[in-house]
């Protein structure tokens, strides 16, 4: 909603300067996005008119113009605009003008004397027109200040209404609100009924009354569409962002911007028999006045005669019925749609209008009367013409009711925290004329026909709230009923977690939470992905299922940035398709934590040889995040990783993520260089962790042997190291692998693996018989279950 | 000067001229040793009488005495050359950078939701979580937005393919409603249920994006509901909130009327800072408000006995003001140079 200053002060006229006109309209809930200034800041520019024009001796662009000022003799001055001519009326800033940026003097320009200047608008500040002089009309009286003629001591408002404030959608609204709060009284604009001249009028049939409940139609005959809307009008209306079209367009625009009630004009000649107000039928087609045809869904009320539809109520005429600059006769309406016929219809068709904005939200029922008699008020005034009388169809039952509602002022104050009496509840509601009348300890308040967001108690609360003004509620300090929060010990906080993992040297990353469908495809495997309807761009569609994608997609921006070591981190969402899915049915969106490491181990640095960072680096940081949880690793496949070099991760048997190398085919298709380690795993996994328990320390001396055991490559060093623990006598405290080596005295085809075992007894000493027992137990193991061989 | 006096004398002066630890024990045996001088001196006493024994010995202990400590003296200054000269050797060049892994650090707008939530919970809000895919019934119909309402269009929302009744939650609001019926389902059949105090931190989609727009960014709810809790109370949490966050008073603080559908009475809260780049222009950080009695009726709560305030402000623009940040997407693009800032 866009409008003059100078015109809402026609309606009520506080004494306050427009800076704080703007901010009392923000504080009750009218934010004003926008204060702009008509015109620049100029001063001393008035209407000159051209006597003549003659080309200057030493110069082909410019013309020396004799200007006629209203002084006594004209002014002479040089011009270089190409559409100055005699006769024509333009601003023209005196010597000793100030215009914006600079400073009006006589001058002499190639020679010749010049005394002022004649003025584009864009030197004046109007606009960015600066192509030529700026014209002004015939009927401009020569040597009147410009300011004044235009109305340029002028502020445009543009404020952002909530939806809940349709009866702002109009100067008369806004009006009424201003003069609320300033308690100042308010001027409305004649719209006396006027009478009329012939007989002429149309049937009008509402066929679907709760959608139509009110409709009133006029037929004015001998109109002169060609008129010339007035100075005023036109002003006015481009102020409000909307352009001038005709004189019979402007005024139903003019109507509602003034009063709030959308008008529609027909050219009465194009239309036959009844206008019915009705659903569309099965089949039928509009040619929409944008030129556009449309299939009409059935539940679309339209306006139609006896042979078509004539346009969709409330949201946009139709072509065929609409007026041009040859109508003489025009039907003009002034209808009443409830909201629910009309909202959304306009986004579901695709287009929208300044009418369907107002009727989706609510127009004033009680409007359509006093608006139709003021536009022809106007019409009568600009085109002339013979009125005919309005023909109002209502159907009383179907109009909104407005039932009182009661506020009980104890509520109020307890919901607000505010000590306000009743007494000034009273007069605050009055003042937005709420009926007010109090009933026992409650308050019965009537609200007027124009206000429909008051249906129950609380929107009088908000109101009140509202008059008396947020600034002036207080601010206490809060007070509750105190009781500690949980803080389960068995389950670390998220930020813990995301603190370890950025001391293990990876920078948090958040990144979209939708990928482009070919990442999903080729990380994730997934063809299927969970497609956007509506997505803001071909690489953002496809929600995803998997961190992984996202995190490459960060080393991809730093390696084209030149920022060569990436090792990140992310925690979020990831969407799946599934049956279940908890709490949405269908979805599956487990919160992940993904790691990424594409660089040195450590920052580039001496003292320290580069290596860059592989799977078991990344593998070590995992377990430390989970310790004391105790991983699984399994070899497993994964679409985006290396088949040789990835495995699932488990916990307790349970699969929680993936870990490995990504895939060689990736790091050339993607260009990532070195190949990253990634992993991926469900942050409620890594939240878990063990209340410790505790176990009694030996003081007994402990044994360490070590043990060389050669075995075949394929031998993975968990599932042997699961055997010597399964096997190991009770004196077996831990074994530990310390050294895997391949290379000289081993096999190619083997690997030497070493243990340190360490045995100890919580009551005695450990005898050297049962020592040697026990590492040739395990030794017995290894060769008989894996085929090793100690090492000697 | 007598015999014994030289005899010290001569001691320390040898002491002094002594090296290293082998010539000191050389010079020592020259006097303390099985032939030294003043093992001589002690035998030549058995030939005195015992009185003059008893005086010339304690002289030559007395000698002996000097001649030790001298010793020691010296031994000591000789430990303690060699070993400067091994510190000397060891010196470190102790600017060279330190060795070691480096250090990452959190995403910027994270260290503000962790410093929202700890905030609010020292006045003993919980965290609470919901999912993103959510329905539409929750997003928009428990909130008092039925389909067609207008307010509708002022979230543009993200549809996924091939489902009418699912979305990308256009605010954290829904989770209000879920934590009203899991709280409701625990304590609903107790005579008072204890409040709900709560925030919930989380990503939230529109169809929107430019250099304050992002189509996926942040929000945090709030939620506070009891049997007496009102509008002033709201405006009491906020401005403590606020002043703490930005850890100054030179702040204002501005509740301006505003609607949405879940809340009545409504507000929009704008900040101003008194001092710095973006003095006295207000910014709006919130949206807040009283709980629609509609939407405790939906969280299964008696709206005449229980009232609240909710508000969702959003984390995204609170970091970029509290670190003079100016372009929102660059919270979202990964780049190191940006984010390594915030360790």
């Amino acid at each position: 909603m866009q409008f003059s200053e100078q015109w809402l002060r026609h309606f009520v006229d506080p004494k306050i300067d427009s800076e704080a006109l703007g901010q009392l309209m923000t504080m009750a809930g009218l934010e004003v996005e926008e204060m702009n200034a008509v015109g620049g800041v100029f001063t001393s520019v008035v209407v000159g008119k051209i006597l003549s024009t003659e080309k200057h001796p030493d110069a082909d662009r410019l013309k020396v113009c004799q200007v006629d000022v209203g002084q006594e003799a004209p002014l002479q001055i040089v011009c270089g605009a190409p559409n100055a001519e005699a006769g024509m009326k333009v601003p023209c800033a005196l010597v000793g003008a100030t215009l914006p940026g600079f400073e009006i003097k006589k001058a002499k320009l190639r020679g010749v004397a010049s005394h002022g200047m004649l003025c584009s608008a864009r030197e004046l500040g109007i606009s960015d027109e600066h192509g030529g002089l700026y014209a002004l009309p015939d009927s401009a009286p020569v040597g009147a200040d410009i300011r004044q003629l235009l109305g340029l001591d002028d502020t445009v408002y543009v404020i952002k209404l909530t939806p809940n404030r349709a009866d702002c959608l109009s100067l008369a609204g806004v009006a009424r609100e201003v003069a609320a709060l300033t308690d100042l009284p308010l001027t409305m604009p004649a719209s006396a009924p006027v009478e009329p001249t012939i007989d002429d009028r149309r049937v009008i049939a509402l066929d679907a009354p709760e959608s139509c409940p009110r409709f009133c139609g006029r037929i004015l005959q001998g109109v002169d569409a060609r008129a010339s809307t007035p100075e005023w009008m036109v002003r006015r209306l481009e102020r409000s962002g909307i352009r001038a079209i005709s004189a019979l367009v402007d005024i139903t625009n003019y109507v509602m911007l003034e009063l709030g009630q959308p008008l529609h004009a027909y050219d009465n000649d194009r239309l036959d028999g009844t206008i019915h107000a009705r659903m569309a039928q099965p089949g039928e087609k509009l040619l929409l006045l944008n030129e556009q045809v449309i299939d009409l869904a059935a539940g679309t009320l339209v306006i139609a005669d006896d042979a078509r539809v004539l346009g969709m109520a409330g949201i946009m005429g139709g072509e065929e019925s609409g007026i041009s600059l040859d109508t003489r006769n025009v039907f003009l309406e002034a209808a009443y749609f409830a909201p629910d016929a009309v909202a959304g219809r306009a986004r579901e068709y695709g287009f929208g209008s300044d009418a369907s904005h107002r009727f989706e939200r609510g127009v004033d029922f009680a409007l359509s009367p006093v608006a139709i008699e003021r536009a022809t008020a106007l019409i009568l005034e600009i085109c002339g013409g013979q009125i005919g009388p309005v023909v109002q169809a209502e159907s009383l039952a179907h109009l909104p009711a407005r039932p009182p509602v009661t506020l009980r002022p104890a509520r109020a104050r307890k919901v607000l925290g505010i000590d306000l009496s009743d007494d000034a509840m009273a007069s605050l509601l009055a003042r937005v004329h709420l009926d007010v009348a109090r009933e026992g300890d409650n308050f019965r308040v009537t609200p007027p026909s124009y206000r429909f967001d008051i249906e129950i108690e609380v929107d009088l609360v908000e109101e009140l709230a509202r008059l008396h003004g947020y600034d002036n509620i207080p601010a206490p300090a809060p007070q509750g009923h105190l009781a500690m929060l949980e803080r389960p010990e068995s389950r670390r906080d998220l930020w813990q977690v995301k603190r370890m993992v950025a001391g293990r040297d990876y920078q948090e990353v958040v990144t979209y939470s939708f990928i482009e469908e070919a990442w999903e495809r080729d990380f994730c495997g997934n063809a299927q992905p969970i497609r956007l309807a509506n997505p803001i761009a071909s690489q953002m569609n496809v929600m995803r299922s998997s961190l992984i994608p996202g995190l490459l997609g960060v080393l991809l921006t730093n390696r084209k940035r030149q920022n060569p070591r990436v090792r990140v981190f992310e925690t979020g969402r990831c969407f799946r398709i599934d049956a279940v899915g908890a709490p949405v049915a269908g979805y599956d969106q487990p919160v992940r934590l993904g790691l990424l490491a594409a660089a040195g181990t450590a920052p580039e640095q001496w003292g320290i040889a580069h290596r860059n960072a592989d799977f078991y680096d990344l593998k070590g940081d995992l377990e430390a995040l989970f310790a004391p949880q105790m991983l699984a690793f399994e070899a497993a496949e994964h679409p985006a990783l290396h088949p040789g070099r990835s495995a699932k991760v488990l916990v307790e048997g349970k699969l929680v993520g993936y870990i490995g190398e990504i895939h060689p085919k990736w790091v050339q298709k993607y260009e990532l260089g070195t190949a990253p380690v990634v992993c991926e795993v469900d942050v409620d996994t890594v939240l878990a962790t063990n209340l410790p328990v505790y176990s009694s320390i030996s003081r007994q001396p402990a044994v360490v042997r070590d043990m060389a055991l050669v075995v075949a490559n394929s031998i993975t060093s968990m599932s042997l190291m699961a055997a010597l623990k399964q096997v190991a006598p009770a004196i077996v405290r831990d074994i530990q692998l310390f050294d895997v080596y391949q290379g000289k005295g081993v096999d190619p085809d083997k690997k030497s693996l070493a243990f340190r075992v360490l045995m100890q007894d919580t009551q005695r000493t450990l005898e050297d018989a049962e020592v040697d027992a026990a590492v040739s137990a395990l030794v017995q193991c290894a060769e008989a279950q894996f085929n090793a061989a100690l090492r000697r | 000067m007598n015999e014994l006096d030289t005899l010290v004398a001569q001691a320390r002066t040898d002491f002094e001229n002594a090296a290293d630890a082998t010539q000191l024990d050389v010079a020592k045996s020259r006097y303390l040793g099985k032939g030294g001088a003043i093992t001589q001196q002690m035998k030549t006493l058995g030939q005195l009488g015992p009185d003059e024994r008893r005086a010339t010995g304690a002289r030559i202990n007395a000698a002996k005495d000097q001649i030790e400590t001298a010793l020691e003296a010296r031994r000591e200054a000789i430990r303690d050359a060699t070993l400067a000269v091994q510190l000397s050797a060891e010196a470190l060049d102790v600017t060279l950078p330190g060795r070691g892994m480096g250090k990452g650090g959190l995403h910027p707008v994270s260290r503000t939701l962790e410093r929202i939530e700890a905030l609010f919970r020292s006045i003993g809000f919980e965290v609470a979580d919901g999912p993103e895919i959510e329905t539409d019934f929750l997003n928009f119909t428990a909130l008092n937005t039925p389909e067609n309402h207008p307010a509708r269009s002022m979230h543009d929302t993200f549809y996924l393919e091939g489902a009418d009744d699912v979305l990308l939650r256009t605010h954290t609001s829904p989770v209000q409603v879920r934590t009203m019926r899991e709280h409701v389902a625990l304590y609903g059949e107790r005579e008072h249920m204890p409040e709900i105090r709560v925030i919930i931190p989380g990503r939230v989609y529109r169809v929107d994006s430019d250099a304050t727009h992002s189509p996926m960014f942040h929000q945090v709810e709030g939620l506070w509901v009891g049997e007496d809790i009102s509008f002033a109370d709201l405006k009491g949490v906020i401005a403590d909130f606020l002043r703490k966050f930005f850890e100054t008073d030179d702040l204002q603080v501005r509740f301006r009327p505003s609607f949405f559908p879940f809340t009545e009475p409504s507000a929009e809260i704008d900040v101003a800072f008194m001092h710095g780049e973006m003095k006295g222009r207000w910014l709006e950080i919130a949206g807040c408000g009283m709980v629609h009695p509609n939407v405790l009726r939906h969280g299964g709560i008696d709206s005449e006995r229980y009232t609240g305030f909710a508000f969702g402000m959003g984390p995204d623009r609170l970091t970029m003001l509290r670190y003079g940040i100016n372009d929102l997407r660059l919270f979202f693009e990964g780049d190191l140079r940006f984010l390594g800032q915030f360790r």
